[in-house]
């Protein structure tokens, strides 16, 4: 734990398009926002699932991809500061004598807010776990999902799995260090980019790397320490020494924490709110787009902003009780274009 | 027009399915352990299924798109297909085929 708390207005769980737009609407009533992600980047769903392909009703957009509608939405909340904190999940959410609410993150991190938003969308993402008997047992200790510090990989024998840029990019990147490197896919083309494809496969020509077709079969080992793996391959069970083991199937979402939280849910999955504020059964505690749910509820990208901004209208009221909350348009207002820098 | 689906735990489940639906449709309306979770956009491989030996032939190829997204389950067998990009249609009266464990909605694996 650091010890150093973050103080601010409003903390919005989630940078999925929802949660970005929100930052927008809170900004407009002056409150500043600290955004939490367990992704390393900001988009939710769009960026992660459906990056390349269009979305057709976002209002005065015919046509524009995942990722163009979150680059657009980074760029219109940009004149707001608000900040984000990337690759955390929010663990804990405990409400303070005084009314606030204090965060804390798996990182760590803990925020004091008055406002609490949660944008949690289809939940938290996570890597999809490879179905082979006693993986969680090695977890952490020699099977990893993610690299976060290369030198616990030097002089290591690593087996990548997967085709995509993930599995690319660290048998690219982790060569150097290795003992020994190779990498495992069911079939010999890959998803990833074209140059990292003819990287990797030099480095199969110069015999710097081993590249096998084949599956992950069952896993070797004592105490979480990793000694062999085993694939299943055309030619039958393959052992192969390895002490490092990075599986790349991509990501799935899961409910995570969100519902350890004694908020009132519909389906033990998705967070009642109203329709007047979207505020969930906490006071100071909304929940807004893919997450939430009252009668009528559209998953879709058009409701999420919507509640957005009547939920920024309650929180407004929440953080600043004395101060009037003036309707105002942006077009008209010099107030309003003052805060976004263009007037 | 109806299908044959083994869920995950070996129950064989006999479904109404309609033309023009897609698979994986079917699985979810009739509520089995299926999390599908971009709804039939080829885009998270969370509508695995294993199809039927005798089926196989039957059905359009897959696009190199379902299999971009058959290289992110980590189940995979050469009968693997993903259930949102199966049709239904007259052809496929009959159809059967089992759940992953990879479609699993508690545990997407
Ligand atoms: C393939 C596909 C196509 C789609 N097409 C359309 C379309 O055409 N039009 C449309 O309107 N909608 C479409 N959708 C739906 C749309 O993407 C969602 O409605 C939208 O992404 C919801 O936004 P959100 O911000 O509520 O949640 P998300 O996009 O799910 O973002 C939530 C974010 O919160 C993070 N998070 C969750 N829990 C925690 C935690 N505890 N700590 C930290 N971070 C956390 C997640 O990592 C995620 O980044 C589509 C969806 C898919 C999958
Ligand atoms: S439902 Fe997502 S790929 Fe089929």
């Amino acid at each position: 734990m650091s010890g150093n708390e973050i103080v601010t207005d409003v903390v919005i769980i989630g940078a999925g398009p929802v949660g970005l737009f929100a930052v927008f609407e809170l900004g407009l009533v002056d409150l500043k926002c600290q955004v939490i992600d367990i992704l390393d980047r900001a988009g939710g769903q769009c960026a992660e699932l459906y990056p390349e392909k269009p979305i057709y009703d976002i209002p005065a957009f015919p046509e524009i991809s995942g990722q163009g509608l979150t680059d657009n939405l980074m760029k219109q909340i940009q004149p707001f500061g608000a900040e984000f904190h990337f690759s955390q999940m929010v663990a804990n959410v405990e409400k303070l004598e005084d009314g606030t609410f204090r965060l804390t993150t798996d990182a760590g991190e803990v925020f004091i807010t008055k406002v609490v938003v949660i944008a949690a969308g289809g939940g938290s993402f996570q890597p999809k776990r490879p179905p082979v008997e006693d993986v969680e047992q090695y977890e952490g200790k020699s099977v990893f999902y993610a690299v976060r510090k290369m030198e616990d990989f030097r002089d290591q024998d690593i087996v990548i799995v997967g085709g995509g840029d993930s599995a690319l990019d660290w048998t690219l990147n982790l060569e150097p260090l290795a003992r020994s490197l190779t990498l495992v896919h069911r079939r010999d083309q890959f998803r990833g980019h074209a140059d990292s494809v003819n990287k990797m496969r030099a480095l199969v020509e110069e015999g710097r790397i081993n590249f096998i077709t084949g599956q992950l079969g069952r896993l070797e080992g004592e105490n979480g320490q990793l000694k062999e793996v085993y694939l299943k391959t055309a030619g039958g069970e393959l052992g192969v020494p390895a002490t490092r083991l990075l599986p790349f199937f991509g990501l799935t979402m899961k409910l995570g924490p969100v519902a350890d939280w004694g908020l009132d849910l519909h389906d033990n999955a998705l967070i009642k709110v109203d329709t007047e504020k979207f505020e969930t059964s906490e006071p100071g505690i909304f929940a807004i787009g893919d997450i939430n749910w009252y009668p009528g509820k559209l998953k879709l990208i058009l409701s999420g902003f919507h509640e957005g901004a009547l939920m920024a209208q309650a929180a407004k009221k929440i953080v600043h009780p004395d101060q009037k909350v003036i309707f105002q348009y942006t077009t008209s207002s010099t107030q309003l274009q003052k805060k976004l820098g263009v007037a | 027009m109806r299908i044959f689906v083994t869920d995950q735990d070996g129950t064989e489940h006999e479904l109404e399915a309609l033309e023009g639906w897609r698979v994986m449709e079917v699985i979810r309306d009739w509520g089995l352990n299926i999390k599908a979770e971009c709804g039939g956009s080829c885009a998270c491989a969370t509508c695995h299924v294993f199809v039927d030996a005798e089926w196989q032939d039957k059905l359009n190829p897959p696009t190199d798109e379902e299999e971009d997204m058959l290289d992110t389950v980590a189940d995979y067998e050469a009968n693997s297909r993903l259930s949102c990009q199966i049709l239904m249609s007259e052809e496929l009266d009959g159809l059967k085929v089992t759940l992953a464990d990879s479609a699993r909605q508690d545990e997407a694996a």
